[in-house]
């Protein structure tokens, strides 16, 4: 069996090239995925630890911030779309206008 | 059982007459407000008449529940109404000079501006002045007492487009607060010590106290305060000086408020504290002291004034030292006597001068009138009836309540009654001036035909534009006042005629049913036969007197009444035999005539002493100190400080998303390293 540190390890490094993309991406799309990255892996620590215990609780949060993020998703595309017919940019620097 | 009165009513009709024209008087025809204003007052009038006249079937003091006000704790104060001899007095002289001048204010008023309010301040000053005089504690008469200051100031400040009108009711409003406060102040004592401020409680609890001989103490310090608010309300020194300024308002006021009514509260509430004041007699020496300063003060300024009203004014002054002496040697009734008359002949007085100022379209100096005896002869023979009567000549109403107070000034003091007859003596000088000057020689004013104004009613169309010129009804010719002013008059003049028939003292063959009436107000609670120090007069003439008091009394009766007389010759010769000596007497007085003529610069000497270093004061320290630069200075530094720390701060709403991800991931990684060195802690 795999040890738990594993899942978790992987989880952070997930985790991290999630907020790493974040931060750095200036494509709104790219920005979109790697926050489906950090929840992914949040998931991974979530059933990781469902499986070490025994404990439901842990996988159907998981299936929750899955439907979350669909819906997320939903809105956030559609909202891409609208800056984008707006903007003709997916640059997210150049959407800057509430601002001082 | 007694019979319930619902005495509550007596108050409150003047009120609903003031709320009807007040509120809704502006739609209302001149008539309707009229008939309001009068239908009220009356019925308050009757009211009374009412009750006086099933007064003799009442167990007195008569105490009319009506309502809780303030209850908390032991300490409880109602709406009650509390009627005696004292208060019925009041009652009587209230409603009955107040509904008298009512109708004279018609005729007066009837081409101001502002009719309807007139006549609701008018109703509003009678329910103020009813809850006082009726009020069975302290702190609803206080209500009244500050009723009518309010009253005061509003029809003072009638025409209040006028400056100096607008300035004398201020001055009027803010003096009367000085007094106020020492009332006040009385009050919180009365309340600390006894618990209660209901007048049967509140006597009840000094009762059993002897008098204050050895040295000052509670009583004394209660005393002299209510004498700080009685000054203030009844113009005496050094609070006097609001009430000439107060001739700005309109005539009819002048004698409700300023001469017959109000100004007299002091007197009626220092009467109804007798209990209080016969056991500190440093408070009554004060007293006795502040009126005999105060009559003879403001008699002197009274001689050389030339505003018929003014003259007036500070007789009234004068006439209420008077009252004080009386209160201060302990002769209660005789100052309620002198109050009694001095309301029928000074409201006669103003309303007489009313009468002539409406006659010689508006003009207030003596030295424009002169000669108008034969022209407007109702208010000539009706004001010569009142100058009898306060001159003190017999038979006339002011004879018999002056000589009383002199009499008993007296026996305390020779001082007081040896002021107290110069003062009669300069009283009637002044007055007998008033009379030559305005109603013999020759007619001084402006010519006949010149008073034609056609376009008069076009001035008074509005309150405000009409307010500068108040007096000018320009009928054109010296007339005689319409009916509706001269019946007030010559009802007044009756009662001043005869009004002091009701005391006439024992030494002149009556039995003075005025004293005996009151006597169960001053003598029920008066110190018993243990209490030591304080012989007040009353007890003395309790008893028969001895005929060698009858003689003696007869001599200073005579005295008084000379002293009258004289007045007469010498203002008889001044001012009708030889009209230009007092020119010449005044040129050689110099600079004593010119203090005098200048009221002794006593509002020149306030407005240094008090008025100037309050203003600065305010304006110096509390405007700029506090008000500017500290509770502005902070609520401004504030915003400014506020706004800095934004202005700082703002930059960091770039607008730029990846910044602000940025923020969110650097927080959440303080989060997780303070939660990581928690956990290992």
């Amino acid at each position: 069996m795999v040890p738990i540190s594993y899942y978790l390890v992987l989880s952070g490094i997930l985790f991290a090239c999630g907020v790493t993309g974040f931060l750095i991406k200036r494509n709104i799309i790219s920005i979109f995925m790697s926050i489906e990255l950090m929840l992914n892996g949040v998931n991974l620590s979530f059933v990781a630890f469902a499986a070490q215990w025994h404990a439901l609780s842990g996988q159907i949060f998981v299936f929750f911030v899955m439907v979350v993020a669909a819906a997320e998703a939903a809105v956030g595309l559609a909202i891409i779309i609208a800056v984008y017919r707006t903007r003709e940019t997916l640059n997210i620097d150049r959407v800057d206008l509430l601002k001082l | 059982m007694t019979p319930n009165l619902h005495l509550w009513l007596i108050p409150v009709l003047p009120l609903l007459g003031a709320a009807a024209n007040g509120l809704l008087g502006k739609k209302f025809s001149r008539q309707t407000v009229v008939a309001v204003a009068l239908l009220f007052s009356g019925a308050a009038f009757a009211m009374v008449l009412l009750a006086a006249s099933r007064f003799s079937s009442l167990t007195t003091p008569h105490i009319e529940y009506l309502a809780t006000w303030i209850r908390a704790g032991k300490f409880q104060v109602d709406f009650s109404f509390y009627l005696d001899q004292l208060s019925l007095v009041m009652l009587l002289v209230v409603t009955g000079v107040g509904f008298l001048i009512h109708i004279y204010s018609v005729g007066y008023i009837w081409e101001e501006g502002g009719f309807y309010r007139f006549f609701a301040y008018l109703n509003l000053f009678m329910f103020f002045m009813l809850t006082l005089v009726l009020a069975s504690n302290y702190l609803l008469m206080f209500i009244g007492w500050e009723g009518v200051g309010l009253a005061s100031y509003l029809l003072i400040g009638f025409w209040f487009t006028k400056d100096s009108a607008a300035a004398a009711g201020k001055k009027a409003f803010i003096v009367n607060r000085i007094g106020d406060f020492g009332f006040l102040i009385a009050l919180f004592l009365l309340i600390k010590h006894f618990g209660t401020l209901n007048f049967d409680q509140v006597f009840q609890g000094v009762v059993p106290m002897g008098a204050e001989t050895g040295g000052a103490g509670l009583l004394t310090a209660v005393g002299l305060l209510l004498m700080v608010g009685a000054a203030g309300k009844s113009a005496q020194i050094p609070l006097y000086v609001w009430l000439p300024d107060a001739m700005e308002g309109p005539t009819p006021v002048s004698a409700l408020i300023h001469a017959a009514t109000m100004v007299t509260a002091g007197v009626y509430m220092v009467s109804r504290s007798h209990v209080i004041f016969e056991r500190a007699p440093v408070a009554m020496t004060v007293v006795a002291i502040i009126g005999t300063l105060t009559a003879l003060f403001a008699a002197t300024i009274g001689i050389t004034q030339t505003d018929i009203k003014k003259v007036l004014a500070y007789s009234t002054v004068s006439q209420l030292g008077y009252m004080f002496i009386a209160c201060g040697v302990g002769a209660f009734s005789a100052a309620i006597f002198h109050l009694m008359t001095h309301a029928f002949f000074k409201g006669l007085l103003f309303l007489a001068a009313g009468s002539v100022i409406h006659a010689v379209s508006g003009e207030q100096d003596m030295r424009q009138m002169g000669g108008l005896r034969t022209k407007i002869p109702w208010t000539f023979w009706t004001m010569t009836i009142a100058t009898f009567a306060i001159t003190g000549i017999p038979p006339f109403a002011g004879f018999f309540s002056k000589d009383e107070i002199l009499w008993r000034a007296y026996q305390a003091s020779w001082v007081y009654w040896f002021i107290g007859l110069f003062t009669a003596f300069l009283t009637s000088f002044y007055m007998f001036r008033l009379w030559f000057m305005t109603f013999f020689g020759e007619y001084r004013g402006v010519a006949e035909d010149s008073h034609h104004e056609p376009a008069h009613d076009i001035a008074h169309a509005d309150t405000r534009a009409g307010a500068p010129a108040p007096h000018g009804h320009g009928h054109g010719g010296i007339h005689e006042s319409p009916r509706l002013m001269v019946v007030p008059l010559v009802v007044l003049a009756v009662l001043s005629f005869v009004g002091g028939w009701i005391g006439v003292p024992g030494a002149l063959g009556g039995s003075n049913h005025f004293e005996k009436f009151l006597g169960p107000v001053f003598h029920a609670t008066t110190l018993g036969a243990e209490g030591h120090g304080v012989a007040t007069p009353e007890n003395e003439s309790e008893g028969p007197e001895p005929q060698a008091g009858h003689a003696t009394e007869l001599i200073f009766t005579g005295i008084s009444v000379f002293a009258g007389l004289l007045g007469f010759g010498l203002a008889w010769l001044l001012y009708y035999r030889d009209p230009q000596l007092p020119q010449r007497i005044a040129a050689s007085l110099g600079g004593l005539y010119q203090a005098v003529v200048h009221k002794y610069y006593i509002d020149e000497l306030y407005a240094a002493l008090f008025v100037k270093p309050l203003i600065a004061g305010s304006a110096l320290i509390l405007w700029h100190g506090i008000d500017r630069d500290v509770i502005d200075a902070a609520l401004d530094n504030s915003a400014h400080g506020a706004r800095e720390v934004s202005d700082s701060v703002r930059h960091m709403q770039s607008g730029n998303l990846r910044s602000y991800a940025g923020w969110v991931a650097a927080g959440a990684a303080v989060v997780i390293a303070y939660m990581i060195w928690m956990g290992t802690r």
